[in-house]
């Protein structure tokens, strides 16, 4: 039984830090801010999972299982608010996706990057 | 196992804050701190782990609210910045009507 909940939270780790390397590479390495916030938005809310439920598996005590859930709580709470904030207040204050030329938003006319 | 999850964590962080250096316009900077802030929380989480004590915990939920309250704060602060003429493709209202009157 031992071995299965190792194993299990080993995977849950590796998984989180391949998606954590993944996120920086593509924040990195995208084209575009919008494009840029997808990256780091998956690297937020999975990668964080992964890694706090794998932590989970490591201890049997019921405290620290107990603050690790209020951290993914909070986690998977505030960082889509947060990139919500983010993509409305750069589209409000007039930021537009670099797009292709035929592929304008209605009615506003793509300037040039 | 932790130990390697951790070195990923701070690859990770050295990306996103190249990113917050090098990054052409406002938003970018804030999206680069904003991932700089959500990996530190894993980071302290997973440090704690590492030297047994998972105290740092605490510390690791202090710090995924002050993180939120920056950013929405940096980010009202925005609005009434003037960040529109330092991005690369901002529509140019202005210079369009210029040009059709």
């Amino acid at each position: 039984m031992d071995i299965v909940i190792n194993i299990s939270s080993s995977v849950c780790l590796l998984l989180g830090s391949f998606l954590c390397l993944t996120g920086g590479v593509g924040i990195l390495r995208f084209p575009d801010f919008y494009t840029r916030m997808h990256a780091a938005g998956v690297s937020d809310t999975l990668a964080a999972g992964l890694i706090l439920a794998g932590l989970m598996l490591q201890i049997p005590d019921g405290i620290v299982v107990l603050k690790l859930m209020m951290i993914l709580l909070m986690t998977l709470f505030i960082n889509p608010a947060a990139s919500h904030a983010l993509a409305q207040a750069a589209m409000r204050n007039g930021h537009m996706p670099v797009l292709k030329k035929d592929e304008n938003i209605e009615g506003v006319e793509q300037s040039n990057p | 196992m932790i130990i390697a999850a951790t070195l990923a964590i701070l690859v990770a962080m050295i990306l996103a804050i190249s990113r917050g250096i090098v990054g052409p316009t406002f938003y970018d900077r804030i999206l680069a701190v904003n991932m700089f802030g959500t990996k530190t929380v894993l980071l302290i989480s997973l440090l704690g782990f590492v030297m047994g004590r998972p105290e740092f915990l605490d510390i690791a939920m202090v710090y995924s609210l002050i993180n939120f309250v920056s950013v929405i704060g940096v980010l009202h602060f925005s609005d009434s910045f003037d960040t529109k003429y330092s991005q690369p493709n901002y529509i140019q209202d202005n210079e369009a009507s210029k040009e059709d009157s």
